[in-house]
C-alpha cells in the first residue's frame, strides 16, 4: 500500500526562506505582528515554531502558504532545484467541507488539478486507507470525531502532493490518546515522503516530539527569540525523558520572553 | 504555578523503564476508529416519519373544516356560504371536466417559465451583488426594499409595459419573487465562514473554482431559503397576475374569475382550494429537499428528523 503512495509523484520538498520578513495588520501604522523574522527551512526539515498567543504564528503560516505578503522583507518557498512546489496546511479545525463525503473531500485537490476521476478516487481510497481511515470515505464530515477528521484532513493535504506542509496547532483541540497516536502517523508519514513541515504549536513538549529544530517567537512584535536543536533519533515518545529534558530548557525561555511584557 | 506539575510528570516518566518503539499504529487506530463512532440509532421509517408530519396537518384541516360547518349551521350568510360537502362534491366535478386540466395545464407552463427566469435572475443578480462591493453598495439595500413590496403593486408597470399579455404577468413574477432569491445568494455568500475560503485557497481553487466549490456549496443553505421564498411569492405574483391581467380565461386564475362573474361561488371555494393546495405541496416539497441538505451538511441533529 504504501509502496504505491512511495510511487506517487510528489512534488520536491521545500526550501523555505523568511528574509527580513516585516507584518504590520492595518496598513504601516497598524499592529505588527512580525518584526524583522530571518528564517530558513531546509529541505525536508521538520521545523517547529512555538511560541506565546500574539506572536504571530498564524500570520507567519500565511506568509508562507502566500495567502498574504509580508510589509517588508521576502518570502521565499521553491524546491531547492527551483522545480515548482506546492502548499499544502492543515488547521486546528480540520477545515473539512462538511457538503463533500470524506472522501470527495480527499479528492477536491486532485480535482483542481485537474486528475481524472477513476484516478481521484483510488488515490482517495489510498489516503485513506494510509491514516487508518479506509471505510470511512462514504461519511460527512460531521460523522467522524475530531481526530477522525484531523486525519482525513491529513489525507486531504497528502493528496496535494506538497513539497511543504503547513500546519496550525492542528492537534490542539485533540484529547491526549488521540493527539500522541497523529503524532506516530504524522511523523511516520513525513519520514515517508519526505516533505517538508512547519509546524505551529503552543504546546512546547509536542514541538519536542515532533520537530528536528524548534524555533521560539517573542510575542507582540514576533520576532525570533531563540533556535533549538532536537538531536533525538526517531521514533520518538512524548514521554521519554530527553523530550522532558528539551521541553524544560524551551519552556524555560519561553517564561522569560513571556515575563517580559509584564515589567 | 504548572511548573509544579510539570516536574512531577517528570519524575514519573524518569522512573519508567525505556519504551520500546511504537505499538502496532494499524491497531491502535483500529480501536479508536471503533470507539469514537457512536452508534448510529437510524432514521425512524419513512412511514412513521410521514405520520408524524402529517397527522397534526389532518387535525388542523379537520378543525377548519367544523368551524367552517359550524357556520353553516348557524346560517351565517347562508346566500353565500355553501357547506362543506357542497364545496367538495363541486371540487369532485370540477376535477373530472377536461377545462379543469387545461386551466392546470396553462397555469403550470407560466409558472414553469416564470419560476425559472426568477431562480435565474435572482442567483445572478445575488451573486454578484454579493462580490462586487460597489453593486451592493449601489443597489444591496433596494433589493431587501423590493422584497417587502407586494407584487400586485407591479400590476400597473407590467400592463403599461407589455399590455394584456402573459410577458406582464412573467414581469409581475420576476419583480415580485427575484429579490427574495437574490437576497437567500447574498446573505448565503455573506455567511460562508472565511476560514473555508482559506483553505479553499490552501487547496487550489482561485476565483471561479473557488465559487464553484467553496462559496456557493457553503452559501447553499441560505440559497435553498431564498429558493423557497422565492418560490411563494412567485406563485402570489403569477395568481394575482392570472385575476387581475385577464390574458387566459382557461387558466386557474381566469377559471376563478369567471366563476365569480357568474356567482358560482362553490366553484369560487374549490379552485381557491386547489390553488392553495399547490403552493402548499411545493413548500412542503422545499421543506423536504431542505431538510435533508440540512442534516446532510450536519447543521442539525439527524436524530430528530
Amino acid at each position: 500500500m504504501s509502496a504505491t503512495i512511495d510511487a506517487m509523484t510528489i512534488s520536491a520538498p521545500a526550501r523555505v526562506t523568511l528574509d527580513g520578513v516585516w507584518k504590520a495588520h492595518g496598513g504601516s501604522e497598524g499592529l505588527v505582528a512580525l518584526q524583522d523574522v530571518s528564517l530558513s527551512v531546509e529541505p525536508g526539515e521538520f521545523l517547529c515554531v512555538v511560541g506565546a498567543s500574539g506572536c504571530g504564528k498564524t500570520t507567519l503560516l500565511n506568509l508562507m502558504a502566500g495567502l498574504d505578503r509580508p510589509s517588508r522583507g521576502e518570502v521565499d518557498v521553491a524546491a531547492p532545484d527551483g522545480a515548482p512546489t506546492t502548499t499544502a496546511m492543515l488547521f486546528q479545525d480540520s477545515g473539512l467541507f462538511p457538503w463533500l463525503t470524506v472522501a470527495a473531500n480527499v479528492e477536491l485537490p486532485m480535482r483542481l488539478r485537474g486528475i481524472g476521476a477513476s484516478e481521484r478516487r483510488a488515490r482517495a481510497t489510498e489516503l485513506l486507507e494510509r491514516v487508518h481511515l479506509g471505510g470511512f470515505g462514504a461519511k460527512r464530515p460531521h460523522e467522524l470525531s475530531g481526530g477522525m477528521r484531523q486525519r482525513a484532513a491529513l489525507a486531504r493535504a497528502l493528496a496535494q502532493d506538497a513539497g511543504l506542509l503547513l500546519m496550525d496547532e492542528p492537534f490542539g483541540a485533540l484529547d491526549a490518546i488521540t493527539r500522541d497516536l497523529l503524532h506516530d502517523e504524522l511523523e511516520s508519514l513525513w519520514l515517508d515522503r519526505g516533505f517538508t513541515v512547519v509546524f505551529v504549536t503552543h504546546n512546547v513538549r509536542e514541538a519536542a516530539r515532533l520537530g528536528d529544530r524548534i524555533v521560539l517567537l517573542t510575542s507582540r512584535p514576533g520576532q525570533v527569540a531563540a533556535t533549538f536543536p532536537v538531536e533525538l533519533g526517531r521514533p520518538r515518545r512524548m514521554d521519554s525523558p530527553e523530550i522532558a529534558d528539551i521541553a524544560a530548557t524551551v519552556t524555560d525561555q519561553l517564561r522569560q520572553e513571556v515575563g517580559r511584557h509584564g515589567r | 504555578m504548572a511548573g509544579n506539575r510539570v516536574s512531577v510528570i517528570d519524575s514519573d516518566v524518569r522512573s519508567a523503564a525505556p519504551l520500546p518503539s511504537t505499538p502496532s499504529l494499524d491497531e491502535a487506530f483500529a480501536g479508536l476508529n471503533a470507539l469514537e463512532q457512536f452508534e448510529d440509532a437510524g432514521r425512524p421509517r419513512f412511514a412513521r416519519r410521514a405520520w408524524r408530519a402529517t397527522w397534526p396537518k389532518l387535525l388542523a384541516l379537520a378543525l377548519i373544516l367544523l368551524v367552517w360547518q359550524a357556520a353553516v349551521w348557524i346560517h351565517w350568510k347562508p346566500y353565500i356560504l355553501q357547506s362543506p360537502a357542497t364545496v367538495a362534491r363541486q371540487l369532485w366535478e370540477l376535477v373530472g371536466t377536461a377545462l379543469f386540466w387545461q386551466a392546470c395545464w396553462v397555469t403550470a407552463q407560466q409558472v414553469v417559465i416564470g419560476y425559472v427566469l426568477v431562480l435565474v435572475i435572482g442567483a445572478v443578480v445575488g451573486t454578484a451583488v454579493a462580490q462586487i462591493p460597489v453593486l451592493r453598495a449601489a443597489v444591496g439595500a433596494l433589493i431587501t426594499g423590493m422584497q417587502t413590496m407586494p407584487s400586485v403593486l407591479w400590476y400597473p408597470l407590467a400592463i403599461m409595459f407589455f399590455g394584456v399579455s402573459s410577458k406582464a404577468i412573467i414581469m409581475m413574477m420576476i419583480l415580485g419573487a427575484a429579490p427574495a432569491v437574490a437576497n437567500g445568494f447574498i446573505s448565503g455568500i455573506d455567511q460562508v465562514p472565511p476560514s473555508l475560503l482559506r483553505v479553499g485557497r490552501v487547496l487550489g481553487a482561485r476565483g471561479l473554482s473557488l465559487e464553484r466549490h467553496v462559496v456557493l456549496p457553503a452559501a447553499f443553505p441560505s440559497v435553498l431559503g431564498g429558493m423557497k421564498q422565492g418560490w411563494a411569492f412567485a406563485w402570489h405574483a403569477l395568481m394575482a397576475g392570472e385575476f387581475l391581467i385577464l390574458v387566459n380565461p382557461l387558466s386557474l386564475g381566469g377559471r376563478t374569475v369567471n366563476a365569480v362573474t357568474q356567482g358560482e361561488w362553490a366553484v369560487v371555494v374549490a379552485m381557491m382550494i386547489i390553488i392553495v393546495a399547490i403552493g402548499v405541496a411545493v413548500d412542503m416539497a422545499y421543506s423536504t429537499v431542505d431538510r435533508s441538505v440540512r442534516r446532510r451538511y450536519g447543521l442539525i441533529d439527524s436524530s430528530k428528523i
